[in-house]
């Protein structure tokens, strides 16, 4: 499997984006700036990462989502290829289109940073296989603006046709409440598009793959993603 | 041929924030009426800030040189060697005066001031830390400043893409009108490719790069160089305004082209601007320099060589390039989108030369600018000693259990939980450590090995004497990097004080720096960067004397860290050190007993190290499972600390006959560590080796802290004392 990791100005977790996939999928990934027209040939994953693409001026991920690579992305994922968008990165799916929706400012109005808890909605996409469906894994989160929302009809889509991946729970796994760190619809941290190629989500699981550094509870994204590969 | 714009006057010397004998000075240096650009000039390299007038003398005394430091003070930061050729790059500084009178970007403009400072150095920043000092919680603008400040520091760091690991957050009403902002980075380089501000060569172009010049932030150290009186908010247009995306972009066009070999000097454009780093780079090389503004990128129309010169627009740089690569750094900084241009050369005349639309705005001779710049020897007094509080003077106004729960719920003591998570602490992966502990612990690359960091200052200690403040701030910080298992390596200093002018200020200041210099040399914990910032005082009263220091220390096996929470039931818990029952000046004095009265407690820097060297060695050796510094709040507090981070309770049973002094007194040179039961006999054996006093205390178990002869406190109900203040303060509504 190739993957690609693309790097916008302002992104700042690129190097965490790759770290991760090399040390708990085994890649050896591309980084691919912005202005580029083309993914590399071959590439069968593209992660957008997480940062302040362009300062977040304007609007989060606004004018990252109608950069050049962003047609090749598009391209890709049309054709089945998988795609991930973790934070700044998930804005950006949402702009370039990719994804239904909007991440707004956290409900208090604060950037937040802190570990929290996730259950993981379905087990049967190409990135959640080594999860059990409802488990409960603990990643970081560090964003202001990560408070999804969508029209009614959008939401009422996402939820009927299993597109939510993760919800913000508390360490019981109980989803909701208080723990739900920024208001967001549904308490949705993550969704699928309709194919469940494309995967955008405010938490970092790329920051949990080692011991020391908070856990690994974040591994399972990259290794799924493994998987995937050696049975396509 | 050098032509007056408008006419220098006494009220236009004055107004530039020099004195008339500074005036006179220049009129005798340069045999001649300054133009109106080069007063500016004088005034941005002369006042408090740049010139360190009245502090250089007594900064010379300080211990800034070991065989592992690279680099000591007089660069844009400090470096140290880590060893395998990695060198550790790190610096704090204040940015006090800017962000009173607008917090946000006041405090955003501090760290990215900072970070520059890192990275021009080559250095890559991998954590940031900070020191704030608020006014009382219940002043009118307590509130809103906090809110600011911890915004903006948040907002600039977490862009920028560092993590935020550490800190310390107080509040005193000394600071009510002036508050402190102290931001430190910590960067990592190759020992082979550090870059300094020294031009060398003549004829090399100077070349200009980052963001456009503005007119923001004209005369800002000049500002920060006074004192408040009650019309700082008029000063808000000295302040900068901050663009982290431009300074990320800076960052890694500049790591890119130090990388390919294109840098021969580099200086950051900080306080005063073009014209402190131009000066800078011309006379540390013996060289002259030659600027043409009409080259200078510029963000509005119209703007004089003046405003030019002075402006303290942020994300900008100054470089000597090497002629040969000139294209390909161009092309590095087009591909990232930032300004490159060439605005000047170096010269062989010693001259520093500024040129405007065919007019030469000023010609001055550049060693004197920085050489002759004025040289205070102020008088200082020193403060008169506190007596001495003996514990069994002191009435316990409560029970050691209420008392408890009243500190770790005060404002100094209390969790600062909502000013961390709102920094990115975990950004780039290697947080092994978090805010929280006694130091951050941030692992270099794949490790294992790593860095710890702190900054600590005990400003009522510092208050009551100056001298075992001082000591006391090196002690605490050496301590904290000690008790997560870190050889402390060095330390960064900023020296925040009043007014050196008056006699009572100055005293402070001279009495702390001999107290730092006491303690860095006694720990071999040298000074190899630093600021100082004076005149903190508004409407004639100073702020509390606040030294604040930043340290680094080196960890070999970030694994082998040690945390401060007890790790399960069944451990002794053993106080490390010797304790009086200390109450002078202690959290117990103030916030229990309502009393900020006594000396501060004294510093035995030879127990410090002993007691220091002890504990490193029994992390190291794996005795221990948890360590802890005690300082503030003393056993009582650190030990609820160790409780609730680990969920585990605990029992004391030691006792003494003022149990209040025991439990809450400040003694220096202490820890509590825990060990498994079958350990201790070998720890006390190494301990009556070492000559360093050992008490067995209590041990951990079950959800409650239990004192002698009290009620069980539950874990919980400490947690919800020490978490709930701040958010409940910052909640509630402003008045």
């Amino acid at each position: 499997m190739k993957a690609a990791v693309l790097l916008f100005p302002g992104l700042n977790r690129e190097g965490d984006a790759m770290r991760a996939l090399e040390q708990a999928s085994g890649l050896k990934p591309a980084l691919v700036w912005h202005a580029e027209h083309e993914l590399p040939a071959g590439t069968d994953l593209v992660l957008v990462p997480g940062g302040f693409s362009y300062g977040d001026y304007l609007r989060c991920g606004a004018i990252a989502g109608r950069a050049n690579i962003m047609d090749a992305v598009r391209a890709h994922a049309a054709r089945g290829g998988l795609v991930i968008g973790i934070c700044n990165g998930f804005q950006i799916l949402c702009e370039s289109g990719l994804l239904p929706g909007v991440l707004m400012r956290n409900r208090d109005l604060r950037f937040i940073c802190k570990m929290q808890h996730l259950s993981v909605e379905r087990a049967d996409t190409p990135f959640t296989t080594a999860y059990r469906k409802g488990q409960t894994i603990k990643v970081a989160i560090a964003h202001g603006e990560g408070n999804y929302e969508a029209d009614e009809e959008t939401i009422r889509r996402l939820e009927g046709d299993g597109r939510v991946a993760f919800r913000y729970c508390d360490a019981q796994g109980a989803v909701g409440g208080a723990a739900n760190p920024n208001g967001s619809t549904n308490d949705i941290a993550g969704i699928y598009s309709e194919k469940l190629n494309v995967l955008g989500l405010m938490p970092h699981p790329e920051n949990l793959i080692d011991p020391l550094v908070g856990g690994t509870d974040g591994r399972g994204l990259f290794a799924s993603i493994a998987s995937f590969s050696r049975a396509a | 041929m050098l032509r007056n714009e408008p006419q220098i006057t006494p009220a236009l010397v004055a107004e530039h924030g020099l004195k008339p004998d500074e005036y006179q000075r220049i009129l005798t240096l340069i045999g001649r009426e300054p133009t109106i650009t080069e007063l500016g000039i004088f005034s941005a390299m002369w006042n408090e800030h740049c010139s360190y007038k009245s502090s250089r003398l007594h900064l010379r005394k300080l211990p800034t040189k070991a065989p592992w430091v690279i680099q000591g003070p007089g660069e844009n930061a400090g470096v140290i060697d880590i060893g395998d050729g990695l060198a550790c790059v790190f610096k704090m500084e204040s940015h006090n005066h800017p962000s009173y009178i607008e917090p946000y970007q006041g405090a955003a403009t501090g760290v990215g001031g900072i970070l520059r400072d890192v990275f021009t150095m080559g250095a890559r920043p991998i954590a940031c830390l900070n020191l704030l000092r608020f006014g009382s919680p219940d002043h009118p603008k307590t509130r809103h400043l906090v809110s600011g400040v911890v915004a903006g520091v948040g907002g600039y760091g977490n862009s920028f893409g560092v993590p935020t690991v550490g800190g310390s957050v107080n509040f005193h009403t000394r600071y009510d009108g002036n508050i402190l902002v102290n931001a430190m980075a910590v960067g990592i380089a190759r020992t082979d490719s550090i870059f300094y501000a020294k031009a060398t060569g003549v004829g090399r172009p100077i070349v200009y790069l980052g963001s456009k010049t503005g007119r923001d932030g004209i005369h800002g150290a000049t500002m920060a160089s006074a004192s408040f009186e009650a019309n700082a908010e008029e000063k808000r247009p000295t302040v900068q305004v901050g663009d982290p995306f431009s300074e990320k972009l800076l960052l890694e066009a500049c790591l890119e082209i130090m990388g390919k070999g294109c840098v021969i000097a580099i200086q950051d454009m900080g306080a005063a601007g073009l014209t402190s780093s131009a000066v800078e780079m011309g006379a540390k090389g013996g060289l002259g320099i030659e600027l043409d503004l009409d080259a200078l990128p510029c963000r509005e129309e119209g703007m004089s060589a003046y405003e030019m010169m002075l402006s303290e627009s942020q994300e900008r740089m100054l470089m000597v390039l090497d002629p040969a690569k000139e294209a390909e750094a161009e092309a590095v900084f087009r591909k990232w989108g930032l300004d490159f241009a060439i605005v000047g050369k170096t010269t062989d005349t010693l001259r520093f030369v500024v040129k405007h639309q065919g007019e030469v705005k000023a010609d001055l001779p550049i060693m004197e600018l920085g050489d002759e710049a004025p040289l205070y020897d102020r008088p200082h007094v020193p403060t008169p000693p506190k007596p001495i509080i003996a514990a069994d003077s002191v009435v316990p106004p409560r029970s050691n259990r209420d008392a408890l729960l009243h500190l770790i719920g005060s404002p100094d003591l209390c969790s600062k939980r909502w000013v961390w998570e709102q920094y990115d602490h975990l950004i780039l992966g290697n947080t092994v450590q978090q805010p929280g502990g006694d130091a951050a612990v941030v692992r270099v690359g794949d490790g294992p090995k790593g860095l710890a960091m702190c900054t600590d200052v005990t400003q009522r200690y510092c208050e009551a004497d100056p001298v075992q403040g001082g000591r006391q701030a090196v002690a605490e910080c050496w301590r904290n990097l000690t008790a997560v298992g870190a050889t402390p390596l060095a330390l960064t200093d900023n020296l925040n004080f009043g007014n050196p002018e008056k006699p009572e200020y100055m005293g402070q200041f001279v009495g702390c720096l001999e107290g730092i210099g006491d303690a860095a040399r006694a720990l071999d914990f040298p000074i190899v960067s630093g600021n100082v910032s004076l005149y903190n005082e508004t409407q004639g009263r100073g702020i509390l004397p606040t030294p604040s220091i930043g340290g680094v220390g080196r960890i070999d096996d970030v694994a082998k860290a040690a945390t401060l929470s007890f790790k399960g039931a069944g451990e002794a818990i053993l106080l490390v050190g010797e304790t009086q029952g200390w109450l002078g000046q202690s959290m117990y004095l103030w916030q229990v007993c309502g009393r900020e009265e006594g000396a501060p407690p004294p510093v035995d820097l030879a127990a410090e190290r002993r007691n220091g060297d002890f504990v490193r060695g029994l992390i190291g050796a794996g005795h221990v499972t948890a360590v802890h510094d005690l300082s503030d709040g003393g056993l009582a507090v650190a030990l609820a600390e160790m409780a609730m981070a680990g969920g585990v309770g605990a029992t004391l049973t030691a006792t003494a006959p003022q149990q209040h002094g025991f439990l809450f007194g400040e003694d220096q040179a202490r820890y509590v560590v825990t060990a498994q039961p079958q350990h201790v006999a070998a720890i006390e054996a190494l301990a009556l080796a070492a000559g360093v006093p050992l008490q067995v205390i209590g041990q951990t178990g079950a959800e409650a802290l239990t004192l002698p002869g009290e009620a069980p406190i539950v874990i919980a109900d400490l947690v919800n004392a020490h978490e709930g203040w701040l958010p409940a303060y910052m909640a509630a509504a402003p008045e």
